[in-house]
């Protein structure tokens, strides 16, 4: 189903620089479908959401405990269940009321996320339902909610601890850095640290530099975590699901601009795998790889390249660190081409490290150098003009592939 | 050698009821240091927090017991503030850190550990003091001076030699070292190399307790955390947002700051703008107890009430004791800075000599029960100078575990497969 853009305030929407036609997002898949036993394929009216036309791997015994209880899905058809739509924000919170449901040790910690329901209403209803000490309202010490939430998480708990703005975090990084990533390793495996640290972050609607940070590029170094940033409502579901199920500690990306997107999924359960990349548009001239609100400026791109006759696969790698070199890989020996476009800074930012990524293990496959297109390394101007200026623009992009397939 | 603050718990009460604060000597003759410092005296109202709090909180209870106890012991019959069985204990506890210790010092100078290795001796009080009123399920937090926290809590001495020797059959595999001590089955939650970042995984702790107690109606659940941490923390901003947020929901977790006066060659009196750190707790709505930390009898009387405060529901407690290191910061430190006189001052004070000197004077026990116990700590202590010696090395497979708890956490590699399939992620060359 195409996700649509639900305008609802100038900070919220979501605004592309030329006009956008929802419908056309739906690409028709290439691909015919191979009943597999993969349990995660959800058939979501033609459209793969996920990985599941790659040969199936050795390790799906391991991932499969992680995934949706449907294990025929593949065959159960999903057209006697339409499923429901709602927008980005409301999945996300679907998603971490089920998991609250089903293990009381779930629990939410952060500012205003208990009686406001959010900053950005993720965490709406929640207090009514589960209570106060279910959903803390902290007061603004985020290195010593996040650091409670490590603790509680070493003894027991599973806490899922928002930042209102992903930059603010860079408050809590002592306790991310050396608590978060580390003691499981330094306390030689007594200790696990289960916990989710989740919030907005990137490039919003003119929120000045320092609401308008990207921070996977600063905690991609910590060993011991795993970063995952969710693109479409149905991915933010998914992702928060596994990341609250997952033993390890976890930081999930949600964009400012990306909550109001509404799309339609499934009634039954599902969980995604938190290593596995997404692929959005099966192409053979060119692996685009993309994470987050790029997403969507890559796609728009993508319906001028098509027009102009290019082919463009598009990836979204959702899993940040580590990131899925699978199915990168496989695209990258189809296509011989890469472009990264992301909205992280261009110096020490995730495009630098899967440009290494992708040299040291697909050099050979490429044919041409890889671009990496990033926002510039600027701090994000208030003025609407330069805050356009700094991120990557479907221009941009357009010319870049033509660029790399000449 | 006793001060004016030596024996007396001192409380605010937040409710802004008692105004009267006990005349102070000068700090220098509190402190030690030579430094003077320019006396401020204490305000008189403390804001309406209590108001705000909306809840009185009974805090007059520990002073009151405290000085009722005092009063008791002076006139009930027996006098006596321990038992011979626990003084024994006490005593045995309070051996075995400082000859651990000790040994610890022989041990990095013969080149058989490395890195930054902080001693405790003339610490013991503290940790002997609290520790040993706690169950197995209490957690207790430390700081890189955590040898004998571990000791204390149950930890094997053996197991944490070999940690420091940086075998694989030490608490952590080796993997976490002097600074980094951890025991799940002891409850110890660590050993933190910066200072301040162990308080909020305290806290963390103590929110478990609670949450198990109310939100999953574990009725029974009363596990307390006990927080330590030295004075150089106080100044530290992780500090003043725990005791807030500890006194706001009213966790069961005990503040202790070991005050020995010196941050490596920081003097508190240099760094900190109001060097009563007791002081500090009512300021957050809960009760501030100054205890010499010197003495253990002294000492064990503050957890007493602190721990029975936070196990029934009434929230945190901060309690300062003041101690000292006889050594310096770390084995690496030359400790040239601190005073000679200061330090004999507290040599003089020396916790396990008082404490001898008090069993004895108090015919509880006599030198050859004593002479025994130190030598089971001496067996103790080199018996685990052995096994640490005699264990082995970390193999070369022990290098990727335990990164994840999860492997899969290492990511899909270019073959399709998890990384962590990979046969040489368990030899340990597998590029991860």
């Amino acid at each position: 189903m195409a996700a649509t853009f639900q305008g609802l305030g100038a900070a919220a929407a979501l605004s592309l620089s030329g006009s956008f036609d929802p419908n056309r997002l739906h690409l028709p898949c290439r691909r015919s479908l191979s009943v597999t036993r993969l349990s995660f394929v959800v058939r979501l009216e033609e459209r793969i959401v996920s990985g599941s036309n790659l040969p199936p791997r050795r390790a799906q015994q391991l991932v499969s405990k992680a995934v949706a209880t449907k294990a025929d899905a593949a065959s159960a058809s999903t057209a006697s269940k339409p499923g429901h739509e709602l927008l980005l924000f409301e999945a996300l919170r679907e998603g971490l009321e089920e998991e609250m449901d089903r293990d009381p040790q779930v629990c939410v910690m952060g500012e205003d996320v208990g009686h406001y329901g959010g900053s950005y209403k993720v965490t709406k209803g929640l207090a009514d339902k589960f209570g106060d000490l279910r959903v803390l309202d902290t007061p603004i010490a985020e290195n010593a909610f996040t650091g409670m939430g490590i603790g509680a998480a070493m003894t027991g708990l599973r806490p899922v601890v928002e930042g209102m703005n992903m930059g603010f975090l860079l408050l809590a990084f002592n306790q991310i850095s050396n608590n978060c990533g580390m003691l499981h390793y330094t306390s030689g495996g007594q200790f696990k640290i289960p916990i989710v640290i989740r919030g907005p972050g990137g490039v919003g609607r003119q929120l000045g530099a320092e609401h308008s940070q990207r921070l996977e590029s600063y905690f991609q170094s910590i060993p011991g975590i795993q970063m995952v940033a969710c693109s479409t409502p149905y991915n933010a579901k998914g992702l928060m699901k596994a990341a609250i199920r997952s033993e390890n500690p976890v930081i999930l990306f949600e964009h400012v601009l990306l909550y109001n997107l509404k799309e339609r999924i499934p009634d039954e359960e599902y969980v995604l795998n938190l290593e596995e990349a997404e692929m959005v548009r099966p192409g053979e001239h060119i692996t685009i790889l993309t994470y987050s609100r790029m997403r969507y400026h890559v796609m728009q791109a993508a319906k001028t390249l098509v027009n102009k006759g290019y082919d463009p696969e598009v990836i979204d790698i959702r899993s940040l660190k580590p990131f899925d070199l699978y199915t990168i890989g496989n695209s990258v020996k189809k296509t011989h081409r890469v472009l990264i476009v992301e909205e992280c800074m261009r110096t020490g930012g995730i495009g630098a490290s899967l440009t290494a990524a992708i040299t040291e293990n697909f050099h050979d496959y490429l044919d041409a150098p890889i671009m990496c297109l990033s926002s510039q390394d600027v701090p994000t101007p208030y003025a609407g003009t330069l805050e356009n200026w700094t991120v990557v623009q479907p221009a941009q992009i357009v010319t870049a592939v033509e660029q790399l397939c000449q | 050698m006793a001060t004016a603050f030596s024996s007396i718990g001192v409380i605010q009460n937040p409710h802004c009821e008692s105004r009267s604060v006990p005349s102070r000597k000068l700090y220098s003759a509190v402190l030690g240091s030579t430094q003077k410092f320019r006396f401020n005296p204490p305000s008189r109202s403390i804001s309406g927090c209590s108001e705000t709090l909306g809840k009185p909180s009974p805090i007059y209870a520990i002073s009151e017991v405290f000085k009722e106890k005092k009063r008791k012991s002076a006139s009930s019959s027996s006098g006596l503030l321990i038992t011979k069985e626990e003084g024994l204990e006490v005593y045995e506890d309070m051996v075995l850190g400082r000859c651990f210790e000790d040994m610890c010092a022989q041990m990095y100078y013969r080149g058989k550990m490395f890195g930054f290795v902080h001693l405790y001796n003339g610490q013991e009080a503290v940790s002997t003091g609290f520790i040993k009123l706690l169950k197995k399920e209490d957690c207790v937090v430390s700081t890189y001076r955590d040898h004998v926290h571990a000791l204390s809590k149950g930890i094997p001495a053996r197991e944490v030699m070999s940690e420091l020797f940086g075998k694989t059959t030490g608490c952590c595999r080796g993997q976490g070292g002097s600074m980094h001590m951890f025991s799940k089955e002891h409850n110890l939650i660590g050993g933190f190399a910066f200072i301040g970042e162990g308080i909020p995984v305290a806290t963390g702790a103590a929110f478990t307790s609670k949450y198990r107690r109310e939100a999953l109606n574990e009725t029974d659940c009363d596990h307390v955390t006990l927080a330590f941490f030295g004075d150089g923390t106080c100044n530290n901003g992780q500090f003043y947002e725990c005791l807030n947020m500890a006194a706001l929901w009213k966790l069961p977790i005990v503040f202790v700051v070991e005050n020995n006066l010196w941050a490596i060659g920081m003097s508190h009196l240099r760094s900190t703008s109001d060097p009563e750190i007791w002081k500090k707790g009512p300021a957050f709505g809960m009760p501030g107890v100054h205890v010499d930390g010197m003495d253990v009898l002294k000492v064990r009387e503050v957890p007493k009430e602190a721990i029975g405060r936070a196990r029934r529901g009434e929230g945190p407690t901060l309690v300062e004791c003041e101690t000292y290191r006889f050594r310096g910061h770390s084995l690496a430190d030359p400790d040239e800075l601190r005073d000679p006189a200061e330090k004999a001052r507290y040599a003089a004070r020396d916790p396990i000599a008082t404490l001898k000197k008090y069993m004895i004077d108090n015919n509880l026990a006599n030198e050859v029960e004593f002479k025994a116990i130190d030598k089971k700590i001496d067996e103790i202590v080199e018996d685990s100078v052995e096994f640490a010696d005699g264990s082995p090395q970390p193999s070369r497979s022990q290098l990727l575990e335990n990164v994840f708890a999860d492997p899969k956490g290492f990511g899909i590699g270019p073959d399709g497969r998890y990384r962590c399939a990979d046969p040489k992620f368990t030899e340990g060359t597998a590029h991860v």
